[in-house]
């Protein structure tokens, strides 16, 4: 379970979130939707710990433990994952190693020994699959000259490796068409388990449609302002975020 | 070979685990540098008039020469007068390993372990057990014997001086005469020891000349001097150096290598340099000046230089070939990673002089803490030399932003049908790039550690195996500390 109480956190000297309450319970999967600028990606970044935000307020426990406390690393190994709104690209270094040496990290923060070859061969072919991704993106670099889907794609096939119990998909859909929509949508919702929990933000209804979720809500200007159910959404997409703004 | 490890492991076992001693000897000649002093050099080792003549001539022109400033590093005034040039090779090994009551410094000890060097090596390479393990006969008699059978002679100057003087003394200065530079002669003057490595026609040398020498390389000192000479269709590959690191008491380490390579022959020179690099706040630490060149006289003739360099207060060095033969290749790998307030100055000078002649330069920088990271090279190409070709790519990597990273390309080219490509790159590992890595569970030094690698790759790929591993980590471990 994830509680985050009276968040603030600003980026540089500009204050971004503004007191920012909300608990995700187990199993749950929030949708947080909101204008540009209003800082849901501000949020997400301060859950899994980028430096370049500093938490001026508030607290966030996640399993009982005080996330704050603890480096994003930590986070990662805790259970937490964030699919990237732009996943970055790291020359030099091919995706087999890069994902070898995060299974291996996990593992290691469990008291476990490394992985044997022969099982993380199979559960590289196991989990590419799921997400469709092909077999000579293990041998480039990772993300070096991806497309944006496999990119996105590359996320969700990290994730399944991971086989973390928070996500957070950050405009996962952006820059996605429409059959790489439906399959990081699907990848996911394969990989989702009763305990999985998480954090869809995004603009639009689309990835919606594939991965539904529990609750809704709007940020606004740093607060979330409106919560809801999945037609939330729904309304948001007909009507705008003005007739939340005018009504709250 | 098996039978041997198998017996030199056992042995290394028992001593390691009884605790070992080792016998602490104290041979030196008093400090300072004159005439007398060569002489006494060259009585102590029993050299012939020959080599001691070699030697004066060197010796004497060094006092007309002063030292070069024209480095991108900051080389702290030498008192020469204050040097001792000589001390017996037990005591050398001692000083570099040791803890001054007869074991291995722990320091040294825990270095040991997370670059993963074998048991029988660290013991060797601290001057325990040596007699045991290296003299033991079925070691010493295998490589010595297989090589003898093919005629490959690999023994230490000194002794080819003895066994082979006129071998030695038809190629000895031929490369890198004393004249040369500055250290060139010092190093000519009082040259302690090194390696002398002579491959017969024809005649493919079937092991890394690395693991028999690395063992005594504490021992070889300050002022080495190593002689390859690669007779016409032959091969061989040398490795030189340790990931151990090696302190000396003896801050100067100015060495001399010289290579031949003759028609259809190949060497492949590879180094991998630990040098204590001195203290986090840049105090103390081994001026590491060489001078490395290769003449490829031979038609078809081959050269490559691979090194790793991660350690020393300074570096100062450009391993060097003269593509002299008709169809002569030779290529330059190159990682030199500085951190705290280490500073290097290396690359190297292709030189084409003969027809259709081909080069490569990989370099690849790593700046690290305050550090200052060069990159000097020199593509030359006669008027003669008709359609020479080179390629040369120059990487900096920059971890923070207070170390620096400069590169000084330079070209001279002679002749109209040349070809000669350069690209450089600069970048820095960025945040975003951190932070990716951090969300996937790896810890920020992990992170470097792999990104590092990564980006050196090209070049590590270049080593006998059993070194690209601990040179892998030995780029980890060099960077500790260097990331917030």
């Amino acid at each position: 379970m994830l509680e985050i109480k009276n968040l603030h956190a600003k980026a540089g000297d500009k204050e971004i979130l503004k007191g920012v309450d909300l608990t995700i319970r187990d199993g749950e999967i929030h949708a947080l939707m909101g204008t540009n600028g209003a800082g849901k990606s501000t949020l997400s970044n301060v859950i899994v710990g980028n430096p370049a935000y500093e938490v001026t307020e508030g607290t966030i426990t996640f399993n009982g433990e005080d996330l704050l406390a603890m480096t994003p690393d930590e986070r990662a190994n805790a259970g937490i994952f964030m699919s990237f709104q732009m996943p970055v690209e790291i020359p030099g270094v091919s995706m087999t190693n890069f994902i070898k040496a995060a299974v291996n990290a996990k593992r290691k923060s469990r008291g476990e020994e490394p992985i044997k070859p022969a099982d993380f061969i199979k559960m590289i072919k196991e989990k590419r699959q799921l997400v469709e991704m092909d077999q000579k993106l293990m041998s480039r670099s990772v993300n070096e000259g991806f497309s944006g889907g496999e990119k996105k794609r590359n996320e969700i096939f990290q994730m399944a490796m991971l086989e973390p119990t928070f996500c957070i998909l950050d405009e996962t859909d952006s820059g996605l068409d429409v059959d790489a929509l439906r399959i990081v949508a699907t990848g996911f919702n394969k990989l989702r388990t009763a305990e999985t929990s998480g954090i869809i933000i995004t603009h639009y209804q689309r990835l919606l449609d594939y991965i539904k979720p529990d609750v809704v809500h709007v940020l606004i200007d740093g607060r979330i302002v409106k919560t809801g159910g999945p037609d939330l959404a729904q309304k948001i997409e007909e009507e705008g975020f003005e007739f939340i703004i005018n009504n709250s | 070979m098996s039978d041997n490890n198998a017996f030199v492991r056992r042995v290394a076992e028992q001593k390691y685990e009884h605790g070992f001693t080792t016998d602490v000897h104290t041979e030196k000649i008093p400090a300072g540098l004159t005439e007398d002093i060569v002489r006494l050099i060259s009585a102590k080792k029993g050299e012939p008039e020959w080599l001691l003549d070699f030697r004066l001539k060197a010796f004497r022109h060094w006092q007309t020469m002063k030292q070069p400033t024209w480095g991108h590093v900051h080389v702290p005034p030498i008192d020469y007068q204050a040097i001792s040039y000589y001390a017996d090779p037990m005591t050398k090994r001692n000083n570099a390993m040791g803890d001054g009551k007869g074991g291995i410094d722990p320091e040294v000890e825990k270095t040991f372990e997370k670059l993963g060097i074998p048991l029988e090596e660290r013991l060797a390479l601290a001057g325990v057990a040596v007699d045991a393990i290296m003299d033991s006969v079925s070691v010493k008699t295998t490589y010595k014997d297989k090589l003898k059978e093919l005629g490959i002679i690999f023994m230490s100057i000194g002794e080819a001086v003895r066994e082979h003087p006129d071998l030695v003394k038809e190629y000895l200065g031929s490369v890198v005469p004393y004249r040369d530079n500055f250290f060139a002669a010092l190093n000519s003057a009082v040259f302690s020891d090194g390696s002398f490595v002579y491959i017969p026609r024809g005649v493919r040398c079937p092991m890394e000349l690395s693991s028999y020498f690395r063992i005594n390389a504490a021992g070889t000192g300050q002022f080495e001097r190593t002689l390859i000479i690669a007779d016409d269709d032959s091969y061989v590959s040398y490795l030189e150096g340790c990931t151990a690191p090696m302190r000396d008491e003896n801050q100067l380490h100015a060495a001399i290598v010289e290579i031949v390579v003759k028609d259809r022959a190949e060497v492949k020179y590879s180094t991998v340099q630990n040098w204590y690099p001195g203290d986090e706040e840049g105090k103390g630490g081994v001026l590491n000046l060489v001078t490395k060149r290769g003449d490829l006289r031979g038609v078809d003739s081959k050269l490559s230089w691979t090194q790793v360099e991660t350690g020393s207060a300074i570096t100062w060095k450009y391993p060097s070939c003269i593509l002299r033969g008709d169809g002569s290749s030779a290529e330059f790998y190159s990682v030199a990673l500085t951190n705290n307030y280490q500073e290097a100055d290396t690359g190297t000078k292709m030189i084409h002089m003969g027809r259709n002649t081909t080069s490569t330069i990989i370099s690849k920088g790593i700046s690290a803490g305050h550090s200052q990271n060069s990159y000097r090279g020199l593509v030359r190409a006669t008027s003669q030399a008709k359609g020479a070709r080179n390629y040369s790519s120059c990487d900096s990597l920059l971890l923070g932003s207070n170390c620096g990273a400069h590169t000084f390309p330079y070209m001279d080219i002679r002749n109209d049908s040349a070809v000669v490509e350069h690209e450089a790159t600069t970048s820095k590992i960025s945040e975003a790039q951190l932070l990716y890595c951090n969300q996937r569970g790896l810890s920020t030094e992990d992170a470097v550690g792999l990104i590092v690698n990564g980006y050196a790759k090209e070049v590590l790929q270049k080593l006998p195996m059993e070194f690209a591993v601990e040179a892998q980590k030995l780029l980890s471990v060099s960077l500790e500390g260097s990331v917030g």
